[in-house]
């Protein structure tokens, strides 16, 4: 059964069944990898896309869910994000596998609060797991992404 | 020197059109020494020669580093690359770096003979390696541009990629001179740099290659390996340690749209698939039935209690399993006058939880050979694994290494466990169809190869100073060599390192220190820093608790302690923190301080910890550390791996524990098996002592040092010492 979905502002057909994870049709299907699989139960956030700009697990989303809902992907930033500048020039990454789902979560936070304190970063972050450890890069990029947007 | 090259039976994708494009100048450029004949030399001492296999420079004169190791987070791309650059005076921005194909007899690990990454060694053996690389390379160009130009070679210099003759005003980049330079002989024993002369080693400006790759989703972990007709498998394992399949009905898995085949392998049943979600539904419809006859019995509360006894010498031990002594001086049953200190510790089962669940692509039968396209901690093992399921040569087993999505051990492993079952599929599906082995974070948790559970019993006797005067240690561990192709003759020194050799050991006058490693039918393996993940917390606890006895100052406890020693380093490192913490100013309200020392992979890592204590838990804020692991490389990655092991270690202090009961894996994901998130990671400084050793290693020894630093600082707060960990139990 073909469902429509927009992703990365493009419409895109896929023949997933109808209670296909969002993740597996992105991945399998539309092969956009950069959103990762870490625990498929919604806890370790590497799956982590904006869906109407909120942050959401993919890997716990049918695709049924999702008709008229704008879906946004690590890809769909186009590498020049400033959260994704931020973490380049701070070497945010060790193993990377996570930090797809830990920048759109970022993304999330930053486009509905231009100044987080250190509290709002923790609420915010605190679903993506980062098993490197690379927490405390996670947080300076983010304040480092937030005063290059109000600058 | 011959540099043709025909490496293409060792290179796959991307990386042999590229070697094609970059031997349309010069042929191969300036690769060597890496024939076919090499492949089949599994196992071989390595000859590699002044640069061949590590050094590509393209006609555009950008140079690519090929990296011998895994890149799973620890930085070997920044960090090896940076080596060759320096020696070779290459410009910076034009280094990228390739993954090397697998051949042990060009890119064995230096320090353990075969291809492989483990106990932070990449840095260590590929040190004068690499320098020597670039050395070499340097002077066939500097040798070259000397004849071009008829000019004496002693005074070329070369500058980021460009040599240049400034007399006669002559210079060339690498590209212009690669022809000529290519039939120069390289130099078998090059000049190498003094520290003096580095301009890019230990600078701020080696930074990680990979952070684009990787903040855009670009980076290619095994998970992401896309080929065309490529199927998926998903295994149903054994629901216990040591059962066995014993029957299956896959009527119903065979029904599920886009499943191709049902198999059984000596691990499970796989459903193999044309995508995950498929393959996923298919294991789902699976009926198997389980032989358990030869499954484990016992679960973690049993092995505690048992441990316990044997160490306490209550209890038969099991036939053939005895003590063995791993330190020994003088008579430490002999009574005396001071204080006795007795504890226990035990520690549970760890997992290493990566990020990327293990998974593998295996090709077998096809005419492309066997093939694996995988983040490789082991090639060699690895290789070797797949041919004897494949009946092939390991040397033909081409392996295309990828991103890990991280290891911490996990994917250095005697049996390539998930490697192995991967190709077990892969060889029934034959033809050479790709097939991508995917494990749920289930699978993963429920596989084992845990950090081993392990109990200490200490007894302490002090002398009238209150030092250490007798010292009785018992541990019982799990062998993690023992039956491998690399067990130790005598003693499994894996699972008392930190203990063995501590310098709290060598400044006490009497010791006996013995280790008991029962089998179990639970796989263990290296987990981040492995014996010291659990003995580092023991000694420099204990130390603490010591010294509190004592009445004296932790820190200065300590320094007694390695001044009697003689533990130069540590003294080092413990100043610097102390010093970069205030240590001897009153810590902020509220807040109290622990230390901790501890070496390991030949690096000394002290760590002051400011902890806060919320609702009776720990809050760990500011972690001040101070390294000393020789030369530095990458200032910023040595912080990055100090920032990111004091999380891995913190995550096992505060939380993480697999629980077994009756041979099976209770907790299986993130919900029962919590680990270290955002808001509780520290905020970690880390001081390099200025060093012109060789380097040591930095991707462990920031992990075991965490624990002991706040479980000392809660000691502090709180008056109770901490004698299980996790901190927190789920």
């Amino acid at each position: 059964m073909a469902t429509s979905l927009e992703i990365n502002g493009r419409r895109v057909q896929v023949e997933a069944a109808p209670d296909t994870p969002l993740l597996w049709v992105l991945r399998d299907e539309a092969g956009l990898t950069g959103s990762k699989y870490g625990c498929g139960v919604g806890q370790c956030g590497a799956c982590t896309v904006l869906a109407d700009g909120a942050p959401v697990r993919s890997c716990s989303l049918p695709v049924s869910a999702l008709a008229g809902i704008k879906i946004t992907t690590i890809e769909g930033l186009g590498g020049t994000h400033p959260v994704q500048e931020a973490w380049m020039r701070l070497d945010v990454p060790q193993c990377g596998y996570c930090q797809s789902g830990q920048i759109m979560s970022a993304v999330a936070l930053l486009a509905g609060n231009a100044n987080p304190t250190d509290a709002d970063i923790d609420a915010a972050m605190d679903g993506n797991i980062c098993r490197c450890g690379a927490y405390q890069r996670i947080r300076a990029a983010i304040r480092e992404a937030a005063a290059q947007s109000r600058a | 020197m011959n540099a043709h090259v025909d490496q293409d039976a060792a290179r796959t994708g991307a990386t042999r059109r590229e070697l094609v494009v970059g031997t349309a100048l010069v042929s191969g450029a300036l690769l060597v020494g890496c024939g076919p004949a090499d492949l089949l030399s599994v196992g071989a001492k390595t000859e590699v020669g002044a640069f061949g296999p590590f050094i590509r420079i393209a006609a555009d004169g950008a140079v690519t580093v090929f990296n011998k190791h895994i890149e799973f987070g620890q930085g070997t791309h920044a960090g090896l690359a940076a080596i060759v650059a320096e020696e070779l005076d290459a410009d910076w921005s034009r280094v990228s770096v390739e993954q090397a194909p697998a051949n042990a007899k060009l890119y064995a690990n230096t320090l353990i003979g075969v291809q492989g990454t483990g106990g932070s060694t990449a840095i260590p053996n590929s040190w004068m390696q690499l320098r020597k690389a670039g050395a070499a390379a340097r002077a066939m160009f500097t040798g070259a541009a000397a004849a071009a130009w008829k000019v004496p070679e002693a005074e070329i210099t070369v500058k980021d990629g460009v040599v240049s003759h400034t007399a006669s005003g002559k210079s060339a980049g690498f590209g212009e001179l690669l022809e000529a330079a290519s039939e120069i002989a390289p130099p078998e024993e090059p000049k190498l740099k003094s520290h003096a002369d580095f301009t890019l080693i230990g600078t701020d400006r080696v930074r990680r290659k990979d952070s684009r790759a990787k903040s855009t989703g670009e980076a290619r972990y095994t998970q992401d390996v896309k080929m065309e007709g490529l199927l998926t498998a998903v295994v149903a394992h054994a629901p216990r340690f040591g059962a066995k399949v014993s029957g299956f009905d896959d009527a119903e898995a065979r029904k599920v749209a886009g499943v191709v085949d049902v198999i059984e392998i000596p691990t499970g049943v796989a459903v193999v698939a044309r995508s995950t979600w498929a393959a996923l539904q298919g294991r789902n419809a699976l009926k198997v039935t389980w032989d358990e006859s030869k499954a484990e019995p016992l679960g973690s509360a049993e092995i505690e209690a048992k441990y316990a006894e044997w160490a306490a010498g209550k209890g038969a031990l099991p036939d053939k399993l005895k003590w063995e002594t791993f330190e020994t001086r003088g008579d430490a049953a002999a009574g005396g006058e001071g204080e006795v200190f007795e504890a226990t510790y035990d520690f549970p089962f760890l997992a290493h939880a990566t990020m990327e669940p293990m998974n593998c692509v295996a090709q077998v039968g096809g005419q492309g050979g066997t093939r694996l396209t995988v983040a490789s901690q082991s090639p060699t093992m690895d290789q070797l694994n797949t041919a004897r399921i494949a009946m092939t040569l390991p040397g033909s087993v081409q392996i295309e290494n990828l991103f890990a999505g991280g290891s911490f051990g996990r994917r250095a492993n005697f049996q390539s466990d998930f490697v192995a079952e991967c190709v077990h599929i892969a060889k029934k599906v034959g033809k050479g169809t790709p097939v991508k082995l995917v494990w749920t974070r289930e699978d993963d948790m429920m596989a084992g190869y845990f950090r081993p559970l392990t109990h200490h019993r200490l007894k302490v006797r002090l002398d009238k100073d209150g030092f250490p005067a007798a010292w009785t240690h018992r541990v019982v561990t799990q062998s993690l060599m023992k039956g491998s192709p690399m067990a130790p003759k005598g003693i499994d020194s894996s699972t008392v390192e930190g203990a063995m050799g501590s310098p709290y050991l060598k400044a006490t006058p009497a010791v006996d220190g013995q280790v008991l490693m029962p089998e179990l039918g639970i796989p263990v393996l290296w987990w981040r820093a492995v014996g010291s993940t659990h003995t580092a917390f023991v000694m420099e606890h204990t130390i603490d608790q010591l010294a509190r006895k004592a009445g004296k100052d932790p820190v200065a406890y300590r320094l007694a302690l390695f001044e009697k020693a003689g533990a130069s380093r540590h003294i080092a490192v413990l100043k610097l923190a102390a010093e970069k913490a205030g240590w001897d100013k009153p810590a902020p309200a509220g807040v109290t301080r622990g230390v901790a020392v501890h070496e390991s992979f030949g690096s000394v890592v002290a760590q002051i910890a400011e902890v806060r204590i919320v609702d009776g838990v720990p809050k760990v804020g500011r972690v001040v550390s101070a390294i000393d692991c020789g030369t530095a490389i990458s200032p910023d990655q040595i912080a990055a791996q100090v920032e990111g092991g004091t999380c891995y270690g913190l995550s096992a202090t505060l939380h993480d524990e697999m629980v077994v009961k009756a041979g099976a894996v209770e907790r299986q994901n993130f919900d029962t098996y919590p680990v270290l998130r955002n808001s509780e990671a520290p905020t970690v400084e880390t001081h390099i002592l200025p060093s012109t050793n060789p380097p040591s290693g930095v991707g462990e020894p920031g992990t075991p040092v965490i624990g002991p630093a706040v479980a000392n600082a809660v000691l502090a707060a709180t008056g109770k010492a901490t004698f299980r960990l996790p901190m927190i139990r789920a």
